[in-house]
């Protein structure tokens, strides 16, 4: 690989961006397919790194955007807060540009909502090279549009984020995993939805569709999730994991340690409804592991092997799924993607030239 | 292109009379929560399905014929007033819940639903939708996606954007585009948080997907009274370094409280220069144990009284006083200009100082109820229009205080939007570049400029734009603000 431009400060950024025609920004690449696009020369954030701003009054952060989310985490705990949607591949060395790019969220976007949800503000750099700042530095802010939300999720096509800022909460005092067995994709939607609706505001609720088992997460005070806890066990039989078992599986679940390694990795965005056709067509798959979060609104599939990529693609398509590849050598969009005129449009306003790659381009 | 008059050809658009053309019948379209601006639009039309919406959106592309899209007008930065050259579509009558759906958790609403609405469908369910400004009553959604609207609730719970799963618009160009959907995740680039707060610049949203939550089982709501602002002011950096994470924080000052008393027969405890609101909410056992370590925080933090609200009946009273405290400072004065800037939490106490300090200088009475947990001001300054000079001290202490929420690193609007009211402020937040970014998108959306045009973004020589009494609906105390 042809050698990388890597800026230490958003000077630095602004003039890499500007001297090269063709570009994507790239973090610690733990999500490495997003990247995997021809003909562009790759710009590391990772020497853009350090938090700037952190009032634990103001429950916000403001961080450059090659900032290790697990560095970040550090911080935050701290002074007793954090960032609700659970970062993924924190271990992993994910950054929070990455983060926020890949619109990837972990097991805590149950609760109080994801990336998009917590982001307050970005400055970045846009196709004609300029340094902007949009949205805000405050909790509330209604003035202009809302770039920070639009980037969430755009793969660093529109622009390159230099510095984010955050919302954060206080931590929970304490936290409880219930392991639920469910006994087939019907029975995980029904405890899914069945958990979600209810009283326990509940933190996380994922589940494997390999063993069709629910995990459960309490968060609060010791003795409140304790009685709660209780009742969630006399509704559906089940146990309560032992502290260091429970961060145990929710460390596999924000690393994708359960999937295989090399393989194909996507996640699809759907609804609890959806999960057993999704179980049905993955059970259909050579080696499928299989994986739901979010209380049955996101899942991810793990294949050994591209090979059958191509079939997944096409029955999340039949599903009516839409879906991103983060590891291996499938196509990034499998189910495809809608491509509204306004796509291109906004495209162009942000980048006239196409420094960066287009959505298409992968 | 036909040669009929254009309004002819709108009118066949809506068979049965469905385009208003009478002057009484514009009428009460002509301003709306920011009643200083009139302005009569050639045409009001009053679509009844979405396909029509689409055709008139098409109609007026083709014809390049601005029009402002409006639920029921209680936009507080004037962001439905009308276009002289334009016609406003009215929303109104596209009011169906589409699908509800309590096991997923979500319902699929037309624009013209009425905000509280949506919570009384779910109700059944034991669900709500969490959003709620001071006019859930009669605001609709689509005013709430075009605004992002906020209320007591957003520290913890967020606006009006954090709620929005999926959006089918009609776009100022005629296209009509879907995003996301009923899941509580999607791929690739955030347009439904990028429409919402677009402030009617990018199109008309046609249905939208909400999610839905839990209803919280128990609340803890506690009403303190201080003898001084910076007390109040300091327990709410209290109750925010505990660890806690209530649902609302509200002050207000002595002014509000003494206009809330009149009004609405509220009781506060006597001597006080505040009163600090909190509530705590989730399920019982929970509330149980954090509500010990709220009142131990209250205790500590010197009230001249504190009062945890004993049942449902007293909570609801809390609330009515704080919610009808604004209404309640407008009925003191015959003029007033509300705003919603944003200061940091821990500059609020600095930020009434100095506010306090030029009311007292200009000679401008100044009432203050806000969102303690988030910062966000709502000064009321009171002015007699009738009084030589009065007007312009009023509008300069207005500036001084959202340039002064700039400078403190915060912002110009936390929830009502800049509409027509704070478009000359926008330059103050943001640079050149950064408002030519903006407008190179909305233009993108619009490129004929006709969606809602002389809103968000400053006007050269517009005149400086004053709010004068109350709503009529507010007169009538059928809305209220915060």
């Amino acid at each position: 690989m042809a050698e990388m431009l890597r800026p230490v400060t958003v000077d630095e950024l602004v003039e890499a961006v500007r001297s090269t025609p063709r570009v994507l920004a790239v973090g610690a690449r733990t999500k490495s397919r997003l990247s995997a696009v021809p003909g562009v020369a790759l710009l590391s954030m990772t020497g853009l790194r350090g938090i700037i701003e952190y009032e634990p009054t103001e429950f916000t952060f403001t961080a450059l955007a090659g900032t290790p989310v697990r560095e970040i985490a550090a911080a935050l705990a701290e002074k007793g807060q954090y960032l609700p949607f659970d970062p993924m591949l924190a271990e992993s060395g994910a950054t929070l540009g990455g983060t926020v790019a890949a619109g990837l969220n972990g097991p805590g976007r149950f609760r109080y909502g994801g990336v998009r949800d917590f982001i307050l503000g970005v400055r970045f750099v846009d196709g004609t090279g300029r340094l902007l700042r949009l949205g805000g530095k405050v909790v509330k802010n209604a003035a202009g549009f809302d770039l920070p939300k639009f980037f969430t999720g755009s793969l660093g096509r529109f622009g390159v984020l230099a510095e984010i800022t955050f919302k954060v909460f206080p931590r929970p005092a304490s936290r409880l995993t219930l392991r639920l067995p469910a006994g087939d994709a019907a029975g995980v939607t029904g405890i899914l939805t069945g958990a979600a609706g209810t009283r326990w505001d509940l933190e996380a609720l994922d589940a494997s569709l390999d063993d069709n088992t629910v995990q459960a997460r309490l968060a609060g005070p010791e003795a409140a999730i304790d009685t709660l806890a209780g009742e969630i066990l006399r509704r559906w039989p089940g146990r309560k994991l032992l502290p260091d078992e429970a961060l145990e599986i929710w460390r596999e679940a924000a690393e994708f340690s359960w999937a295989h390694p090399g393989g194909v990795l996507v996640k699809v965005a759907l609804t609890p409804a959806q999960l057993p056709a999704l179980a049905a067509l993955g059970n259909a798959l050579a080696g499928v592991r299989m994986r739901v979060t979010n209380g049955g609104n996101t899942a991810f599939l793990s294949l050994p092997s591209p090979v059958d990529a191509p079939r997944l693609g096409e029955g999340l398509r039949t599903l009516g799924t839409s879906a991103l590849t983060l590891w291996g050598n499938a196509p990034l969009w499998p189910a495809g993607r809608d491509k509204p005129a306004i796509a291109s449009a906004v495209k162009a306003a942000l980048d006239p030239q196409n420094r960066f790659p287009s959505l298409d381009e992968s | 292109m036909s040669t009929l008059p254009v309004l002819q050809r709108l009118a066949a658009l809506l068979p049965g009379g469905r385009l208003l053309t009478g002057p009484a019948q514009l009428a009460s379209y002509e301003s709306d929560g920011l009643t200083a601006f009139q302005e009569r639009p050639l045409a009001v039309a009053v679509p009844e399905t979405t396909g029509e919406v689409i055709a008139l959106v098409r109609f007026c592309h083709a014809e390049r014929l601005p029009f402002v899209a409006r639920g029921s007008g209680t936009s507080l930065s004037g962001g439905s007033l009308p276009i002289k050259e334009g016609i406003v579509i009215t929303l109104n009558r596209l009011n169906s819940i589409l699908r509800l759906d309590p096991a997923q958790r979500f319902a699929v609403v037309e624009p013209g639903v009425i905000n509280a609405q949506v919570s009384v469908a779910a109700a059944p369910h034991g669900l709500h939708y969490a959003p709620d400004p001071s006019s859930q009553s009669i605001c609709t959604i689509g005013g709430n996606v075009a605004f992002n609207s906020g209320g007591a609730h957003c520290l913890k719970h967020g606006m009006t954007s954090n709620h929005v799963l999926g959006i089918k618009a009609v776009l100022a160009t005629g296209e009509v585009v879907e995003w996301g959907g009923a899941s509580r995740d999607q791929v690739g680039p955030d347009w439904c948080g990028l429409f919402v707060g677009n402030e009617g610049l990018f199109g008309i949203a046609l249905e939208i997907t909400l999610q839905l939550l839990p209803k919280s089982e128990c609340f803890h709501t506690v009403l303190a009274g201080y003898r001084t602002l910076e007390q109040a002011g300091d327990a709410v950096s209290a109750i925010v370094a505990s660890g806690l994470l209530p649902g609302a924080i509200e002050i207000m000052d002595a002014l509000a409280l003494e206009a809330a008393s009149a009004a609405v027969h509220a009781e506060y405890p006597p001597g006080c220069e505040a009163v600090l609101i909190v509530e705590l909410e989730g399920p019982r056992e929970t509330v149980a144990v954090e509500r010990v370590r709220l009142d131990e925080i209250i205790a500590a933090s010197g009230p001249v009284e504190a009062r945890p609200a004993r049942d449902a009946e007293e909570r609801l009273a809390i609330w009515k006083g704080r919610k009808s405290a604004f209404s309640a400072v407008g009925r003191l004065s015959p003029d007033f200009i509300v705003q919603d800037g944003v200061v940091p939490r821990r500059r609020l106490g600095e930020a009434l100082r100095h506010i306090n300090a030029w009311s007292r200088e200009m000679g401008v009475r100044c009432a203050n109820v806000f969102h303690a947990g988030d910062g966000n001001l709502h000064p009321l300054i009171l002015y007699d229009g009738r009084e030589t000079g009065a007007l312009a001290r009023a509008e300069a202490l207005a500036g001084r205080i959202l340039k002064m929420c700039v400078e403190m690193g915060g912002s110009i609007t936390g929830e009502h939007g800049v509409g027509v009211e704070k478009r000359e402020y926008l330059p103050d937040m943001f640079s050149a570049d950064e408002i030519d970014c903006m407008k190179r998108i909305a233009a993108a959306f619009d490129p004929r400029g006709i969606a809602n045009p002389g809103k968000m973004f400053p006007v050269a020589g517009a005149p400086a734009l004053v709010q004068h009494g109350l709503h009529p609906l507010e007169k009538a105390g059928m809305i209220s603000r915060e």
